[in-house]
């Protein structure tokens, strides 16, 4: 599977989450497949989405679930430590781990090399690191949701993207509309 | 009153409660008196545009954030600043060490200082420097007016305001 048919198969699972979706062709994805004003799309700021994510998570109780990619993670590597070290059981980082930097042309990561993410995040002290194939996605994320603890998920997948628009929506109705479903 | 216990005063009386520092030598102290305070969660970040991203997060979440951090990491977040914080219209206080001004002992720290006000007003953020100990009376209305505009805010805070390095 490639990171679209994921996002298609979990969009049921994370439609009623507050989501903050990574840069680029992830976010373009999750707004063409189930737009919802329970997500926030990143339109810049590459790497941030975890970091978004567990700020929010940590200052109010809806669960956020921060979708991000290897290549992100790697670019930012010093939020695993961060995550590992403020437990937010509200939390959840799902890496979709195709090994590539998808939005710019398929340019493989080190992820799809000799790294290991899972292995990462768990010298970093995360506790609730679960690796996957791409096909157990919905399954492990459901459990995640459902064991209430904080998770890390690194989804191994496929390299390769669709042709889709990008998202012209303005960024301060995207992050009002956000910051209204996070609030209601 | 210590100064540092005055600057948490002031961000506690503005209800910031969710605090994100890197440290710098200056800012020891009133990273220390953050980390005291029952209403503030203080987070430490490994690099500060990681720190911005929780504060945006925070922010959406309910909270107001800010960050500590030195004037180096402007070279760091500028993109961060640009992208995410003025693009998505967030508030974000920057109480900054202004390294390598008057009293500096380290001459690298010079090279980032030189152009800290340049890029400052470039990405035209508004700026505050903070010299003398009483220009720290302007901190309550330099926070309401940065959660009134909801832009990023910088504070820079030079060795002369912090009291110097000592003996050198």
């Amino acid at each position: 599977m490639i990171r679209s048919e994921i996002l298609r198969e979990i969009a049921p699972i994370i439609r009623d989450q507050l989501v903050v979706c990574n840069i680029g062709l992830p976010s373009q994805e999750l707004h063409m497949i189930d737009d919802q004003p329970t997500n926030f799309y990143m339109l810049g700021t590459m790497g941030l989405s975890s970091s978004i994510g567990l700020g929010l998570a940590l200052s109010q109780d809806k669960t956020v679930i921060s979708i991000d990619g290897d290549g992100s993670v790697l670019t930012n590597l010093g939020t695993l430590p961060t995550i590992a070290n403020n437990v937010a059981d509200n939390y959840i980082l799902l890496i979709i781990d195709n090994g590539s930097y998808g939005s710019t042309g398929d340019q493989p990561t080190y992820a799809g090399m000799k790294t290991s993410l899972t292995a990462v995040a768990k010298a970093c002290g995360c506790e609730n690191v679960v690796e996957c194939q791409d096909v157990d996605t919905g399954k492990v994320l459901q459990a995640a949701l459902d064991s209430k603890k904080m998770t890390i998920i690194v989804s191994k997948c496929d390299s390769g993207n669709i042709k889709l628009p990008v998202i012209t929506k303005d960024p301060v109705v995207i992050r009002d509309r956000f910051m209204t479903a996070v609030a209601s | 009153m210590s100064i540092s216990k005055k600057i948490v005063d002031d961000l506690v009386a503005n209800d910031v409660s969710f605090i994100t520092t890197v440290p710098c030598k200056q800012l020891a102290g009133v990273i220390e008196e953050v980390e005291e305070r029952d209403e503030i969660f203080h987070i430490p970040a490994n690099k500060e545009d990681e720190g911005m991203g929780l504060c945006a997060g925070a922010w959406m979440g309910g909270k107001r954030p800010a960050i500590i951090m030195q004037n180096t990491a402007i070279g760091v977040t500028i993109n961060t600043l640009a992208t995410l914080t003025q693009f998505y219209r967030m508030p974000l206080p920057m109480l900054i060490s202004y390294r390598g001004e008057l009293r500096e002992p380290v001459a690298c720290q010079v090279e980032m200082a030189v152009h800290t006000k340049a890029l400052l007003n470039q990405l035209n953020i508004p700026t505050y420097h903070f010299h003398k100990e009483s220009d720290a009376d302007e901190l309550d209305a330099i926070l309401k007016y940065t959660f009134m505009c909801n832009k990023p805010v910088a504070i820079l805070t030079d060795a002369s305001f912090w009291g110097g390095y000592g003996d050198q």
